[in-house]
């Protein structure tokens, strides 16, 4: 018998919940109480007007390039719910939602676009690393604090995030055999926006989906419905819970589109037509998901009235209190370029410090100090 | 007082920190059940078990990458790169992610992370296999880059290195796992990175080197003082990165001359850095230009041509005489 089919034990499904239209489908609908339907509307509403706002602020040159997320909010806030605080959040860059929801502040956010590394620095007591420029470079972390947390005996699990064009990436690859290898509690999520700066899916990859590849890992796939936050929350939630209970790694695809350019560098005239993105633009996340609210009458129209105006608010005084932070130290102080790249500063950059401040006439509000032995410390 | 090689140096010291420390884990490609393609992990995975010595799959982007994710969740992985040429597939988990993830985040997330690379040549190892790259990583800030040059500085060095808060690349001069033996302390002993030591005291002219040639070196000052009545320094850095200006600099100033030996290769290698410092520190008290013993600007030949490659003795001794009758 030289030739028998092998029987992979996978199965591949695709999920959807709530259409387009806000229709829902109720044996496959989650139960999620109103309150929190609401608070996962807020997040998503929050991270599509600041990701707005960010856009004017880079055009008016307050801040720099800057990846714009909206579209993918029911990806990012969808998921990141089923996190309980001790979860890791490992991020890739398009997570504003995500970001917001576990407690980074705007300011913070606000800070990062402007240029300082201050903005990068997760707020006291989340498991959260900051955003990932490296393409696909953020899995491993992922796959490795999964791989910590085995090794501890602890009950934590990971979340993290990559694009379809990071799915080619050698690192996605390894990260998902290293989980996979040592049953890891990670829930890699791939924000499928079917576009690699110009390159769009079919010349990323030969496959039909990119869930598949979780089976030839050895672990569960799905491809998900992006743009249907219930969805998202649905497939998630049970990767989540797996994970948790020993259950190992998944990988959710959650097939969207890419609503902006890549950047605000890009210009995406240049590789699709508009006719495709508008007709994307009818299956946005936002739209269906207030339709779902107000039909189960969670939301009036006051409700998302009073919610705009909040949202807008605290933008403004987010935007404020981040430009006020910039003027003054640590912010305003070039010399703090070097105070973080070890526990202590050796000596080479002790002198390379003293020589900028030197040259900008600047005095060092934190000296350095050689104790007895020659070793340099880091003293007030 | 133990007489051990550098192998089981190196051996005594993750065992050591293993024992005292649990967050310390061993990983990587055959360091379980094979002990290490060089031993150097024997008796590791007997006594720690698969959780402590890991088994990874063959992948370096994956070792380095899923390291900086458990030094983030508060273990201290003691990572083996097989041999340092196979560090280049985890270029950029090292440069991008573990060297800044403390910068980045102010402090707030940091990397300590130890990892083992053997190097450089002397072996007659297959292509790729006899690299001495330590200048790619000493250029990169935020990564701490240390090479013993012994037993006793390996494992001095490896104590270091793990206790370090921050991500360290410990070079094992793969020539010496088992060249000779050296007494090393009963006591666990640190050498604190950034430090050189003078192996040798002297007067006549600084020989500077770390890693496989500090043995050359000292060859090289036998001869130079039997036969020529010399009396040279020997420094042995020990830490790439950061260096240590002022014993280079102390030395030279007494000595004015001086010879900077290494195995990798010459432009921009180690010894144009420590050039540099000299001139800018010391460049009054030189009578003759200093002289570089290195390898060459090529890749290391394929082990019938590597002896003509990798310093030794003789190319020191000739560069002594020449820097002195300047």
């Amino acid at each position: 018998m030289p030739r028998t089919p092998i029987d992979i034990p996978h199965k591949l499904e695709y999920l959807s919940i709530l259409s387009e239209n806000g229709e829902v489908d109720t044996k496959l609908e989650p139960k999620i109480e109103a309150t929190k339907l609401k608070e996962m509307y807020r997040w998503m509403l929050f991270a599509r007007r600041v990701d707005e706002r960010l856009l004017k602020l880079q055009r008016q040159g307050r801040i720099g390039t800057f990846p714009q997320a909206s579209g993918h909010e029911a990806i990012s806030l969808g998921s990141v719910v089923n996190l309980e605080k001790a979860d890791w959040h490992v991020p890739a860059y398009r997570e504003l939602a995500g970001f917001l929801y576990r407690g980074w502040t705007l300011e913070q956010i606000l800070i990062y676009w402007m240029g300082y590394e201050e903005g990068a620095v997760p707020p006291e007591g989340t498991n959260d690393l900051p955003i990932s420029v490296p393409i696909a470079s953020q899995l491993l972390h992922a796959a490795g604090i999964g791989m910590a947390n085995n090794l501890k005996g602890d009950k934590n699990v990971v979340m993290t995030y990559f694009g379809d064009g990071a799915s080619s990436e050698g690192d996605c690859h390894e990260a998902m055999n290293f989980a996979a290898v040592y049953q890891a509690p990670v829930v890699f999520i791939c924000l499928n926006n079917q576009y690699a700066i110009s390159v769009p899916l079919t010349k990323q990859m030969r496959n039909q989906t990119i869930a598949q590849r979780a089976l030839s890992y050895g672990m569960d796939g799905i491809r998900v419905d992006g743009n249907d936050v219930l969805a998202v929350y649905a497939a998630s939630k049970e990767a989540v819970e797996k994970a948790r209970n020993g259950g190992g790694p998944t990988l959710i695809e959650c097939l969207t589109y890419r609503y902006t350019p890549h950047t605000t560098a890009d210009d995406p005239t240049r590789y699709r037509s508009t006719e495709e993105c508008n007709t994307w633009m009818a299956k946005e996340p936002l739209i269906r998901f207030e339709k779902y609210l107000k039909t189960k009458k969670v939301m009036t129209d006051a409700d998302f009235k009073t919610m705009e105006e909040e949202i807008d608010a605290r933008i403004n005084e987010a935007i404020t209190n981040a430009e006020e932070a910039c003027k003054k130290p640590p912010l305003s102080d070039p010399l703090k370029m070097f105070d973080y790249l070890y526990a202590e500063l050796p000596s080479n950059l002790v002198e390379q410090k003293e020589e900028l401040a030197k040259h900008l006439g600047i005095e060092i509000t934190e000296k350095e100090t050689r104790d007895e032995a020659g070793a340099v410390g880091r003293g007030k | 007082m133990p007489d051990i090689n550098m192998a089981k140096a190196i051996n005594m010291a993750l065992n050591e920190a293993m024992e005292r420390d649990n967050r310390v884990v061993v990983m990587g490609e055959d360091v379980g059940p094979d002990e290490g393609v060089f031993r150097v992990t024997e008796g590791l995975h007997a006594k720690y078990g698969d959780k402590r010595v890991i088994d990874t799959p063959l992948a370096e982007s994956g070792i380095v990458g899923t390291a900086i994710g458990m030094a983030i969740y508060g273990l201290r992985p003691v990572a083996e790169i097989q041999f340092s040429s196979f560090e280049y597939y985890a270029y950029h988990q090292i440069e991008m992610h573990a060297a800044r993830f403390r910068n980045r985040t102010r402090g707030r997330l940091s990397v300590p992370m130890v990892l083992r690379c053997p190097s450089g040549g002397g072996i007659r190892a297959i292509e790729h296999h006899s690299e001495s790259r330590e200048a790619i990583y000493a250029h990169s800030p935020g990564l701490k880059v240390v090479m013993p040059s012994g037993p006793r500085s390996a494992r001095a060095l490896l104590h270091a290195a793990i206790q370090d808060p921050d991500p360290v690349i410990y070079y094992e001069p793969k020539a010496l796992y088992r060249l000779f033996r050296e007494d090393v302390p009963e006591a666990i002993e640190t050498y604190p990175i950034g430090r050189a030591q003078v192996v040798q005291e002297g007067k006549d002219i600084t020989l500077i080197s770390y890693g496989a040639t500090v043995r050359a070196a000292i060859d090289a000052a036998e001869i130079l003082e039997d036969e020529d009545g010399l009396k040279p320094e020997i420094i042995d850095l020990l830490s790439i990165a950061p260096l240590d200006t002022d014993t280079i600099v102390n030395s030279v100033r007494k000595t004015g001359r001086a010879v900077v030996i290494h195995e990798g290769p010459r432009t921009c290698g180690i010894g144009s850095e420590v050039i540099a410092r000299i001139n800018e520190h010391a460049i009054e008290y030189l009578e003759a230009p200093i002289k570089r013993i290195t390898g060459y600007d090529t890749p290391i030949p394929y082990f019938a041509r590597e002896r003509a490659y990798i310093p030794d003795a003789d190319k020191i001794v000739a560069a002594v005489r020449e820097v002195l009758s300047f």
